[in-house]
Order: C-alpha cells, then sequence, then structure tokens
C-alpha cells in the first residue's frame, strides 16, 4: 500500500508541474488559438535564471528557503519579460495573419531561445544546487513522500488557486473571458485586448518559470534542451484535458503525471512515455476535444 | 436642425473590400437627442458603414468625426475600436455577440470597465479603492439590468436567456460603457411583435432619459417610421435619400429601391 501512495503522490507531484506548464498553453491557446512553441523555452529560460540568481544569492551568504524565494521571483519577473517580449516581436505582428504564420513564427523563436542559451551559456548540463531544504517535520513520512516534493505540490496548488481568483473575480480576468470569447466584441466593449494579450504571456511565462525552478531544482540539472521535453510533455496535458480549457489543464496534467508514475512503477520506467502518449492517443480517439474540452464551432 | 449640436459627423464615406465598393461616398449625421436610422435592402452596405464608425474597418476614404460636448472634435478614422468605445460610441450587432459563458451581470460589468482606471497590478492586489470600485460597477450594472428589465436574471448564464432578453442586454452592455451616441444593428431583427414593441419603448426611453443620442439600422419599418427623427437611406453602397419619416415614405427613389428588393424575393 505504501508503494501505491508513494506513486500516486509522485505522479501527483509531477502532474502538478506538467499542470502549471500546461497552463500557459492553454491559456494563450484559448485567447489567439496558438500553441506558443516556446513556452517550453520560457520554462528552461526561468530555471536558468533562477541557477544564476541562487549562485549569487549563495555567494553574498543567503542561505535556505530565502535563496529559493529570491531565485524564484527573479525568475518569475525574468521569465514574464521574456514571455512579454516574445508575443511583441513574434506574434503581435502577425495577428490576423492566417494561423500557420505565427505557428511557424513560434517553432523558429523555441529554436532561437534555445540556441541562445546554448550560446550564451553552455551546451553541458549544469549542476543545480537543491534549493528546498529536508523539513525535519517530514522525516516520518520521507519514505513515501519527501520535502521537494511536499513544496512542489504546496506551490502548485497556491499558484493554481491564485490565477483561478485572478480569473474568476478580478477585472482583467473578466476582459480575459471576455476577450477568449469573442475578441471583436470585446473590444468594442472598451476591453483593451492587446493589453489582455500580453498579460495572458506574462501570467503564462510566470507560472513556467515557477515550474522550471521547482523542477530544476528537484531533479539538480538544467541545460539548454530542457525545455523541450517539458514543453512535449506539457502541451501533451494541455491536450489531453481539451486545450482552451484552464481546468483541463490541470486534470490533463495529474492524468499524464499518474500515468507515467504507475506506468514506470508497476511495468517498467523505459515504458512510461509510450505509455503517457499511448493514452493521448486513446483519449484523442474517445473524445477528440480533450477531457473538458469544448468542441469549438467556428465563428464565421 | 441647425442649432442643434451634432455628435457624429460622417463625410463622405467610402470602403473598398477589392474592387468592390461596399459604401459609396455616404455622408451622415447624428445629432443630440436624436434617434437616427439607416435603411435599405439587404447587402446596402448598412453594417459596412458601422464597422467602419466603429473602427472594425479601416475606411478607404472620407471623415468620420465625433463632436463630443465640451471635449475637442475627435476624427476616427483607423481607430482601435476599444479606443472608438472610449470616445463615447457604443454598438450592438446584427446577430447577436453576447458573452455566452459569462453570467448577465458580468456581460454588463465588463462594458464598465473601461470607464475605470484602477490598472492590472492594483486589481490582483485587490486594495481598498479597487474594491470600492467594483463595488459601484455591481451597482450601476445592476441599475442598467433594471432599465432593461433584466435585474432578476443577473446571475444567469447569458446563453440560457430567451432571445428578446439576450438583445436587450447586449444594449445593456452597450450603454454600460456610457457612450453618447449608441449605433444598434438590427436590434428588432428576430423579435415577436410584442418584443419589438417593448424594444421601440426601451429604445424611446434610452434616448429621452439618458439623453443618448441613437443610430439605428432597421428593417422593421414600423419600429424605424415610430420612433426615428431622421432617416437615411442606402441601396448599393449609395445614399440615396434622407429626411423626415413622411418625407422618406413619400419618395419615389425609395419606394423603388424597396419594390425591386421585393420582386427579386
Amino acid at each position: 500500500m505504501d508503494y501505491f501512495i508513494e506513486l500516486f503522490l509522485g505522479g501527483l507531484t509531477r502532474g502538478s508541474i506538467y499542470a502549471l506548464i500546461a497552463l500557459g498553453y492553454t491559456m494563450v491557446y484559448g485567447i489567439i488559438q496558438l500553441i506558443n512553441f516556446a513556452h517550453g523555452e520560457i520554462y528552461m529560460i526561468g530555471a536558468f535564471v533562477a541557477l544564476i540568481v541562487a549562485g549569487v544569492c549563495t555567494i553574498y551568504g543567503f542561505t535556505g528557503v530565502s535563496v529559493l524565494i529570491i531565485a524564484a521571483v527573479a525568475a518569475v519577473i525574468y521569465a514574464s519579460a521574456y514571455g512579454y517580449t516574445l508575443e511583441k516581436i513574434a506574434y503581435r505582428p502577425l495577428r490576423g495573419a492566417p494561423r500557420l504564420s505565427p505557428l511557424i513564427s513560434a517553432i523558429g523563436m523555441s529554436i532561437f531561445l534555445q540556441n541562445y542559451v546554448l550560446l550564451a551559456q553552455t551546451p553541458d548540463f549544469l549542476p543545480f544546487p537543491s534549493l528546498i531544504p529536508d523539513f525535519e517535520f517530514m522525516e516520518p513520512v520521507a519514505h513515501i513522500i519527501g520535502s521537494p516534493e511536499l513544496v512542489i505540490l504546496i506551490t502548485t496548488f497556491v499558484t493554481m488557486i491564485l490565477l483561478t481568483l485572478l480569473i474568476k473575480k478580478t477585472k482583467v480576468g473578466k476582459a480575459m473571458r471576455a476577450t477568449q470569447q469573442d475578441m471583436n466584441m470585446a473590444r468594442l466593449v472598451g476591453v483593451n485586448v492587446d493589453r489582455v494579450i500580453s498579460l495572458t504571456f506574462v501570467i503564462g511565462s510566470a507560472l513556467a518559470a515557477i515550474g522550471g525552478v521547482l523542477v530544476a531544482s528537484y531533479i539538480g540539472q538544467v541545460n539548454f534542451y530542457i525545455g523541450f521535453l517539458a514543453g512535449v510533455k506539457a502541451f501533451t496535458a494541455a491536450v489531453l484535458g481539451g486545450i482552451g480549457s484552464i481546468p483541463g489543464a490541470v486534470l490533463g496534467g495529474l492524468v499524464l503525471g499518474w500515468t507515467e508514475s504507475f506506468a514506470a512503477g508497476y511495468i517498467s520506467s523505459d515504458y512510461e512515455d509510450v505509455f503517457a502518449f499511448g493514452l493521448l492517443v486513446l483519449i484523442l480517439i474517445l473524445r477528440p476535444a480533450g477531457l473538458l474540452g469544448k468542441s469549438r464551432k467556428q465563428k464565421v | 436642425m441647425a442649432e442643434k449640436h451634432k455628435f457624429l459627423e460622417v463625410k463622405g464615406l467610402t470602403m473598398d473590400f477589392g474592387g468592390l465598393r461596399a459604401v459609396d461616398s455616404v455622408s451622415l449625421e447624428v445629432c443630440e437627442g436624436e434617434i437616427a436610422a439607416l435603411i435599405g435592402p439587404n447587402g446596402a452596405g448598412k453594417t459596412t458603414f458601422f464597422n467602419c464608425v466603429t473602427g472594425i474597418y479601416t475606411p478607404t476614404q472620407g471623415e468620420i468625426l465625433l463632436h463630443p460636448k465640451e471635449l475637442p472634435t475627435r476624427r476616427l478614422n483607423g481607430l482601435k475600436p476599444n479606443k472608438v468605445t472610449e470616445m463615447g460610441l457604443a454598438r450592438t450587432f446584427q446577430n447577436i455577440r453576447l458573452f455566452s459563458d459569462m453570467t448577465v451581470l458580468e456581460n454588463v460589468m465588463i462594458g464598465r470597465h473601461c470607464r475605470t482606471h484602477s490598472g492590472i497590478f492594483r486589481s490582483i492586489l485587490r486594495g481598498k479603492g479597487v474594491r470600492e470600485e467594483e463595488q459601484q460597477i455591481v451597482e450601476t450594472s445592476y441599475q442598467l439590468l433594471e432599465k432593461v428589465g433584466l435585474a432578476d436574471f443577473a446571475t444567469e448564464f447569458s446563453k440560457n436567456l430567451p432571445y428578446g432578453a439576450q438583445r436587450r442586454l447586449e444594449i445593456a452592455r452597450a450603454m454600460a460603457t456610457e457612450p453618447f451616441l449608441l449605433l444598434l444593428d438590427e436590434p428588432a431583427a428576430g423579435m415577436n411583435p410584442q418584443e419589438t414593441a417593448e424594444l421601440d419603448q426601451l429604445i424611446c426611453k434610452i434616448s429621452a432619459e439618458d439623453r443618448i443620442a441613437i443610430l439605428l439600422i432597421e428593417h422593421d419599418m414600423k419600429l424605424v417610421m415610430n420612433i426615428s427623427n431622421h432617416i437615411y437611406v442606402m441601396e448599393y453602397g449609395k445614399k440615396i435619400a434622407e429626411g423626415s419619416p413622411q418625407q422618406i415614405k413619400d419618395n419615389p427613389k425609395v419606394i423603388e429601391a424597396y419594390l425591386g428588393e421585393e420582386t427579386d424575393a
């Protein structure tokens, strides 16, 4: 039973990270119907910034959780700026262009950002300090769930609640929902749609950066390529849950995390990706719009 | 009419789509306190005209001037729709375009937001000022809903409202942006006679109580003749007549345009 719980919690941790990144894909898709392929790179940049800032903090004598928090805040700010700029230079000029054009632009930005980090930093894997300390109170259950998992779970959970509140309760959230439902009409009731789109990118990037810091600290290494696999997995999660749907991204992330965790635990870790993508194929056959997705009618 | 304050002044508006001239140098004015109507057979370019005025299209030629009271004249050509809305011009659509997955109240509240000033960060942090502002938005939105008779449905999703109510909600949402000029694109389309009569009253009420000038596109001639002070007639992109309802009724060109349409059908 302990083994089952361990796998369950492991899957939950993994899934919540996928969900965190998947939210960025799904929010952007919901608003401008663009698959932002460069989203994984934003995650990677977040991890790199955290690594650099954590290094600097350690030199100046900070220790423990304070380093994690400073590094995470820096990563969020930096990655948000990247997300904002990305939208401004790569997608905004193509607003109104056929849908394929921004998609190509997204792939281009993804390749560009990877190579930029490759050249500016290093092609090698860099060790990432484990910024999350082992809490003493976690010791009795440490064989089932470690401190890093706990921190990841709490962080993602709190972040998602904040996001939900933002979207449901605030003025900007309302503007985002309106833009998602009918962009031109939103303009006509006075919503500054361009600003809403920028903000969506900023929020998505911030979430990805949080994910980047947590994962890098958990796994213990980063390189310029980590964004790709994380991006593909999170994208899978978003599609699984129904792209464009925010609860869908969370559910998709968790389902994917559990599938991988149980497949790795009970069958073989070599096959975890096979099961993850096999599940995606199965769900897309049965529910083409994803678990919580709505089949969108094409507006004329 | 000369001494009345002109709110909207359109001079020689032309809109080309490739080789097609959808609107051909149309001039039009809407004055304070006036209900003006734009009529004409299907495909005459009425909606295109609206789209030019509200910033959805940038006109090929011509001037669209807005003369707000106590503010300098603004040229609307090429402004983005949200800027046009900020200038004090609101519109509804021929086919209903509500935010269907939002509640009735939220649909109206979103219209208010362009008149409030708390920025992104302040609205996330939800300081005291923001909460008070939000409270005010809710109150004024309720007042608007009451005006259009939908206050009881405030928490319903707008997609669940009956058709006529959705139309009225669109008007309430447009009013929420505090316009001084309201453009209504076929507000009575698809309504039954009773709903049309209610709409008739609502439009007159908005015009009289809120001092909002109205320009409407409408096919329901009874409604148009009942409520408008001034009528413009378009056919094939051109303005073929203008005048009071009586003048329009007696105008041979208008009769020809409409009878021509009937033989087509």
